[in-house]
C-alpha cells in the first residue's frame, strides 16, 4: 500500500501517514468566536460536568449552541457556559506543591481512626 | 503574568526526558494522558490526524444519508433520518472539540478537509442509490463505525476517550434504526426486498474495508497501540464484525454477497473471501463514485453560509456595546 492508514478514526480507514498535515496554518476561514468550554447539569441534584466546548460569538449564542450539541437527549436540566481563557487552572507544573500536601494528611480521612467492631452506627 | 490558556498543550521543558518518563508511567499504568500533560510530538500529531480525520467522517457522512431526508417515505421515516443527520453532525463537533484540546484549530481543520490536505472516510463516498441503502448504512456501516469505536472509549487520550463514550451511545440508536428499516422492507414486497439485497450487495465489502488493510500492511499500528491510541489491530475488529453480521443477516433474511462465507466449526468463526484493496486505495486516492460531489458540498455549505456566521458576529458586536 502507498500510504499508512488505520482502522482507527472510528468510521474507517484513514490515511494517517506523515504526508497529512497537523500543524494548524493562517486560515482564511478562520473565525474570531472565542472558545467555550460548556457544562451540564444532568439532572437535579447532581453538579454541572464538563461535557465539551464550542465556538459561539457570545455568551447567550454559546448557550443556544451548546443545548443543540449536548443536550438532544434530556442530558440535562441546565447548562453552564464559561469562556476558556477565563478559566484559571492548576498546571502540571504546580502538580507536586499543589496537591503534594493532602497526600500526608492522612488523618483527614476516617479509616485514620481505629474503632471497634463493637461500637455501631460509627 | 498571562492567563493560563486551558486545555491547551503545555510547552516543552528543558527536563524532557523526566516528563517522557512521567508520560510513559501514565500510560504504563493505563491512565488517561490529559490535554496540558507534556505528551510526545509523535502522539500529538498522530492524535490530531486520526481525530480531525474522524470529524471529518462524521461530517461529509452527513451526505449520504441526507440526500434522502426529503424522499423518506413518511413523516416517522424522515424525522428519525433527521435526528440521525443530526447527530452526524453532533459526533463531528464533539470530535473538533477533542482535536482542539491538542492545539488545531477548527475552522482550519475544515479548511484542511476542503483543500483535500485532510481525507475522510471512504465508505462516504459511495452513493447512495436507493431508499434501502439508509437501512444498510445504520446496519452495516454503523456497524462496522461501533466496531471500531466502542474500544476508542478506553483511548489513552482523556477528551477523545470521553467523545467516543458520548458517541457510542448515539451510535446505537443508529444502528437499530437502520435494521429496523430493512425489517419493514423484507416484509414488504418482491421488489422491496429485492432492493435490500442490491443495497446490501453494494454496501458488504466496503463495510469490511472500513477496518484498514491487513494488520502486516499497517506499519503505523504498533506505535498506536504501544502508547493506548489504538486497542486491537485491523483484522481482529474485521473478524468480529464479521461474526455479528452474518447472524444478522440470517435473521434479516438476505444473502451477504460471499461465495466463501463458512462458519470455521472449531473456531467459531466465519471465514471471508479475499478483499479487493486496490478498489480502497483507488477510492482514496480520489477516484470513488462521490469523492468530487462530497467535497464540493462541503466547499460550499461553508463558502455559501459564510454570511450567517458574519451576521452573528456584528449582532454580538452590537449587543456587546
Amino acid at each position: 500500500m502507498s500510504t499508512d492508514l488505520t482502522a482507527e478514526g472510528g468510521h474507517g480507514a484513514v490515511p494517517t501517514g506523515p504526508e497529512v498535515p497537523t500543524a494548524p496554518s493562517p486560515s482564511v476561514s478562520r473565525r474570531d468566536w472565542p472558545l467555550y468550554e460548556v457544562f451540564v447539569r444532568g439532572k437535579r441534584g447532581l453538579n454541572h460536568v464538563h461535557v465539551g466546548s464550542l465556538h459561539a460569538p457570545d455568551d447567550e449564542m454559546a448557550v443556544h449552541a451548546a443545548r443543540d450539541l449536548y443536550t438532544r437527549r434530556n442530558e440535562g436540566v441546565s447548562i453552564w457556559v464559561v469562556r476558556a481563557a477565563d478559566i484559571t487552572a492548576s498546571s502540571p507544573d504546580e502538580k507536586d506543591p499543589m496537591f503534594a500536601p493532602s497526600g500526608d494528611k492522612v488523618y483527614r480521612h476516617p479509616t485514620f481512626y481505629d474503632i471497634p467492631e463493637n461500637v455501631p452506627h460509627m | 503574568m498571562s492567563a493560563p490558556t486551558l486545555d491547551r498543550p503545555a510547552a516543552a521543558s528543558p527536563d524532557e526526558t523526566a516528563l517522557r518518563q512521567q508520560f510513559e508511567a501514565t500510560i504504563a499504568a493505563d491512565h488517561r494522558i490529559e490535554p496540558r500533560d507534556w505528551m510526545p510530538e509523535g502522539y500529538r500529531k498522530t492524535l490530531v490526524r486520526q481525530i480531525a480525520q474522524h470529524a471529518h467522517s462524521e461530517i461529509i457522512g452527513m451526505q449520504p444519508e441526507g440526500d434522502w431526508l426529503l424522499a423518506a417515505p413518511s413523516l416517522r421515516r424522515k424525522a428519525v433520518l433527521l435526528a440521525k443527520v443530526q447527530d452526524e453532525a453532533g459526533h463531528g463537533m464533539y470530535l473538533y472539540s477533542a482535536a482542539e484540546t491538542l492545539g488545531a484549530d477548527r475552522a482550519d481543520l475544515t479548511d484542511k478537509l476542503i483543500e483535500r490536505r485532510q481525507k475522510y472516510s471512504s465508505i462516504f463516498n459511495y452513493p447512495t442509490l436507493t431508499y434501502a441503502d439508509v437501512g444498510v448504512i445504520g446496519w452495516l456501516v454503523d456497524g462496522a463505525a461501533i466496531c471500531n469505536q466502542v474500544p476508542l472509549c478506553r483511548s489513552s487520550y482523556g477528551p477523545y476517550a470521553r467523545a467516543m463514550i458520548r458517541i457510542c451511545k448515539e451510535e446505537s440508536f443508529h444502528q437499530r434504526q437502520g435494521y429496523e428499516l430493512l425489517m419493514t422492507m423484507m416484509r414488504g414486497t418482491d421488489a422491496q426486498r429485492a432492493m435490500v439485497q442490491d443495497a446490501v450487495d453494494r454496501w458488504w465489502w466496503p463495510s469490511l474495508m472500513m477496518f484498514g488493510p491487513p494488520d502486516e500492511e499497517s506499519p503505523n499500528s504498533a506505535q498506536s497501540m504501544a502508547w493506548g491510541i489504538k486497542r486491537h489491530g485491523n483484522d481482529e475488529l474485521r473478524q468480529r464484525f464479521v461474526d455479528m453480521s452474518v447472524p444478522q443477516a440470517q435473521a434479516l433474511g438476505v444473502t451477504l454477497p460471499d461465495p466463501d462465507l463458512t462458519l470455521d466449526e472449531a473456531g467459531g468463526h466465519w471465514r471471508f473471501g479475499a478483499i479487493d484493496w486496490s478498489e480502497l486505495q483507488r477510492v482514496i486516492s480520489g477516484q470513488g463514485p462521490c469523492n468530487a460531489e462530497r467535497i464540493a458540498r462541503r466547499r460550499a455549505a461553508r463558502d455559501d453560509n459564510a454570511w450567517v456566521t458574519e451576521a452573528a458576529s456584528a449582532y454580538a458586536a452590537k449587543h456587546a456595546s
